[in-house]
C-alpha cells in the first residue's frame, strides 16, 4: 500500500501488559517503520498508559484491549490526551471486544497476527485520521448495521448505513483494500475513508436503540 | 460472565445458555433490567410478548383486589434469576476475572426500583385500609410491610452478588448481606426494626382488648415476618442448588476440554521442534493450532457444518491443513445448511483449493453474506490471475466444479479475473422459500447458537 510518509515519524505509545510482545512490536516497529513511526511510551496496565499517554501526548495509542485496570476502553474513556487517537492491537477478535472498542472510540482494530509492515500502514493510516478496518470488522459492521436495519425499517435513516457505505463494507470485509475498493466502486480513496469514518461515526454514536438492543441480543455490549 | 446484558430475545436466550438433554424452557427474572425485581421483563422475554404488555397487565390485574400484586410478588419468589452461570469463551472469561474488560457499567436502575416499591408499598397500603378499615391494624400493617419490602430487597440483592465471591466459595455471610456496606446493614436493620414495631405497635394498641385474640394474632405475625425474613434466602438457596451443580459439571467439562487442548497445543509444540528445518510445515502447524486455540479462546461457539458459517470454516481449516494457504472466513448472518446450500460450499471449496494451487499466493478471502433471499460467497485472492477467454480450456475445475455446478443447483457463478490482478469467484444462491421455523423444537437442539436468532431479524 503506498502511504505517503510524513516528514517527521509519527509518535506511538505502547500499551500491552506483556512486556515480551510490547518488545517485539517494538522491534516490528523499528525494523519496518523506521522513520515512519517512533515508539515514545510504553505501559502495561490502564492507570500505567493514562499517564504515560498524558505525559507523551503521542499522536497514536497502540492499545491492548485486554488490560489490568478496566482494559483499553478505560484508557479511552478517560481520556489523557485530547489529540491521541486509539488503534487496538489485541489477540481476541470476538465480536463482543471488537464492537465494544470500536464503540469506545478506537479509530482501528488489529489483530497481533499483523506483520509489521501493516501494523505500521495501519498506525500511518490512523495518525492520519482515517479508520481501519479490516475484513472482519467489516463483516461485523455490516452484521451489526443488518439486523438493525430489518428490524428498524422505519426509523429514519439517520442511523442507518447508506448504500453507499453498505457497499464499502461488503467489499473490505470480501478482502479489497480501500485503494481497490475506490477503484471497484470509482470512488476516490479519500471519499472510502469519509465513508469509513461515518460508519464509525454512525457504529459509536448511534443511540438508536434498535441497534442497542440489536447488540445486547448478542451480548456485544 | 459478568457481562450482564442478557440476549432479550428467547430464541437467543435459550441458546445463551448450555441446552442439557431434556432441559425445558423456564423463565428466569431478568435482573438486567429490573424495575421492582425484573419479574415483567423475565415473563415477557419468556412468553416473547412487549414487557409493556406485562406490566400493563400487572397494573390492570392489581386493581382486582391486588391480584396483580400478588401474583407479581408469587413470581418474584418463585422465579430464579437469570445469568448466575452465563458462561462465555475461557479467554473472555479469563479476560474478565483478571478485570481486564471493561466492567458493567451502572445505569439508571437506582431511581426506579424505589419508586417501584414505593408505589407497591402504597397500593399494599390501600388495600389493607380497604380490607380492614383504618382501624387498629394499619399504622403495624404499615410499618411491617415496609420491612418487609425493605428484607425482600436486601435477600434479593445479596443474591445477586453472592456469587460474586472471586474466591469461589460461597460465604453464608455473604449469602446474606452480599458485599455488605453500611446500606445493606441499615436496610437489614431497618427492616428486622421496621417489624418488630409493627409487632410492638400492634400489641400496645390491642392491649386493652381481649386477651386471646390479639397474641394469638402476634403470634401469627411473628411466624410470618419470620419466614417472610427467612423465606427468601432458604427458597433461593434450593433454587441455587441446581444451579450451582450444573455449574460443578460445566467447569469438569471445561478442564477436561484444557487439558485436551493443552496436549494438542504441546503436540502440536514437539512436532514443530523436529520439523524445525521445515518451514512450511512449521507453518501449517502453527497455523492450524492458532486457529483451534483462538476458536476456543474467544469464540463461544465452535465451527459445526449444521450452519452455513460452520461449513465455511470448516472448509477453510480444510484446505488450509492440506494447501499452504491462509484462508479468512468472513461471515454476514448465517442459516441453517440445507441441501440446496451444499453444492455452494462445495464450489466455494473448489474456489479457495484454486487458489492454493494456481494462484501463487498464500493468502484467500472468504466472504459469505446471508440475507433473507439469496446467500453470496464471494472467494477472493490476489494472485496470479488468468485471462479467462484465454485458458479456458484447461480450466476444468472451474467450469465443472463451480459454474456449472452452481448452475445445476439453481445458483450462478462469476469469476473474474484479469492477469496480475488476483481473482474473484462470486457465488450466488438464491434461499428457496423454506419457512423460519425457529420455534418449533429444533432436531438437534445442540446447535442453536447466535445464528438462530440472527436468522430470525433478517427475515
Amino acid at each position: 500500500m503506498t502511504q505517503t510518509s510524513p516528514e517527521r515519524p509519527v509518535r506511538v505509545v505502547l500499551v500491552d501488559d506483556h512486556a515480551m510482545f510490547r518488545a517485539g512490536v517494538r522491534a516490528e516497529l523499528a525494523a519496518s517503520g523506521a522513520g515512519v513511526v517512533e515508539v515514545v511510551g510504553e505501559a502495561a496496565d490502564a492507570d500505567a498508559a493514562i499517564a504515560v499517554v498524558r505525559e507523551q501526548q503521542p499522536q497514536v495509542v497502540l492499545l491492548d484491549v485486554h488490560l489490568p485496570g478496566g482494559g483499553g476502553v478505560e484508557v479511552m474513556r478517560r481520556q489523557p490526551s485530547p489529540d491521541a487517537l486509539y488503534l487496538a492491537l489485541s489477540v481476541s477478535d470476538a465480536a463482543e471486544d471488537v464492537i465494544g472498542t470500536i464503540r469506545g472510540g478506537a479509530r482501528g482494530y488489529v489483530t497481533k497476527t499483523i506483520t509489521g509492515p501493516e501494523l505500521v500502514d495501519a498506525i500511518t493510516r490512523v495518525a492520519g485520521g482515517d479508520a481501519v478496518f479490516s475484513p472482519r470488522l467489516a463483516g461485523f459492521v455490516l452484521d451489526a448495521f443488518a439486523g438493525s436495519i430489518d428490524v428498524a425499517a422505519v426509523d429514519e435513516d439517520l442511523d442507518r448505513l447508506t448504500e453507499r457505505e453498505r457497499e464499502v463494507m461488503r467489499l473490505i470485509a470480501r478482502g479489497y483494500a480501500y485503494k481497490e475498493v475506490a477503484k471497484e466502486l470509482f470512488i476516490s480513496v479519500k471519499t472510502v475513508e469519509t465513508h469509513m469514518s461515518s460508519v464509525l461515526r454512525k457504529l459509536q454514536l448511534s443511540s438508536r436503540h434498535e441497534l442497542t438492543k440489536w447488540a445486547s441480543d448478542r451480548r456485544l455490549l | 460472565m459478568s457481562h450482564p446484558t442478557p440476549p432479550a430475545h428467547p430464541a437467543a436466550h435459550a441458546a445463551a445458555r448450555p441446552t442439557r438433554p431434556g432441559a425445558s424452557r423456564r423463565a428466569y427474572r431478568d435482573s438486567s433490567a429490573p424495575i421492582a425485581g425484573g419479574v415483567a421483563a423475565g415473563l415477557a422475554r419468556h412468553l416473547a410478548v412487549p414487557v409493556l404488555w406485562v406490566r400493563g397487565f400487572f397494573v390492570a390485574t392489581a386493581f382486582l383486589g391486588g391480584f396483580g400484586l400478588m401474583l407479581y410478588a408469587g413470581l418474584w419468589v418463585f422465579l430464579p434469576a437469570d445469568q448466575h452461570f452465563e458462561v462465555g469463551a475461557p479467554g473472555l472469561e479469563s479476560a474478565t476475572r483478571t478485570g481486564k474488560r471493561p466492567g458493567r457499567r451502572s445505569r439508571l436502575r437506582d431511581a426506579g426500583p424505589a419508586i417501584a416499591l414505593g408505589a407497591l408499598f402504597f397500593g399494599v397500603v390501600l388495600g389493607v385500609e380497604g380490607i380492614f378499615g383504618q382501624g387498629v391494624l394499619f399504622w403495624p400493617v404499615v410499618l411491617a410491610v415496609a420491612g418487609i419490602g425493605l428484607l425482600w430487597r436486601q435477600a434479593d440483592e445479596a443474591q445477586r452478588e453472592r456469587w460474586m465471591d472471586s474466591s469461589g466459595r460461597i460465604d453464608p455471610f455473604r449469602a446474606i448481606f452480599g458485599n455488605g456496606g453500611w446500606a445493606a446493614y441499615a436496610r437489614i436493620a431497618a427492616g428486622l426494626g421496621l417489624i418488630v414495631t409493627a409487632l410492638i405497635v400492634f400489641a400496645v394498641a390491642a392491649g386493652q382488648a381481649t386477651f386471646a385474640m390479639p397474641v394469638l394474632v402476634a403470634g401469627l405475625l411473628g411466624l410470618l415476618g419470620l419466614a417472610i425474613v427467612v423465606g427468601p434466602w432458604a427458597l433461593r438457596l434450593v433454587n441455587d442448588l441446581g444451579a450451582e451443580r450444573a455449574e460443578r459439571v460445566r467447569t469438569q467439562e471445561r478442564a477436561d476440554m484444557a487439558a485436551h487442548l493443552h496436549d494438542s497445543v504441546l503436540q502440536t509444540l514437539a512436532l514443530i521442534q523436529k520439523n524445525a528445518n521445515d518451514a512450511t510445515t512449521v507453518a501449517r502447524l502453527a497455523r492450524s493450532q492458532e486457529r483451534d486455540l483462538r476458536q476456543w479462546l474467544f469464540e463461544a461457539d465452535t465451527t459445526d457444518a449444521t450452519t452455513l458459517a460452520g461449513a465455511l470454516k470448516e472448509m477453510a481449516a480444510d484446505v488450509e491443513s492440506q494447501h499452504p494457504v491462509v484462508v479468512d472466513v468472513v461471515t454476514v448472518g448465517d442459516c441453517d445448511l440445507d441441501e440446496s446450500l451444499r453444492p455452494l460450499v462445495l464450489a466455494a471449496r473448489e474456489a479457495v483449493v484454486n487458489v492454493a494451487k494456481h494462484a501463487g499466493t498464500q493468502r484467500a478471502d472468504v466472504y459469505a453474506e446471508t440475507t433473507g433471499g439469496a446467500v453470496d460467497v464471494f472467494v477472493r485472492d490476489r494472485g496470479a490471475g488468468f485471462d479467462l477467454g484465454g485458458v479456458a480450456g484447461d480450466r476444468h475445475g472451474v467450469r465443472n466444479s463451480i459454474v456449472d455446478r452452481m448452475a445445476r443447483h439453481g445458483g450462478s457463478a462469476d469469476v473474474r479475473s484479469a492477469p496480475g490482478e488476483g481473482t474473484e469467484v462470486r457465488l450466488h444462491m438464491p434461499r428457496t422459500g423454506r419457512p423460519e421455523s425457529r420455534h418449533e423444537p429444533h432436531p438437534e437442539p445442540r446447535n442453536e447458537s447466535h445464528h438462530e436468532s440472527h436468522d430470525e431479524e433478517t427475515p
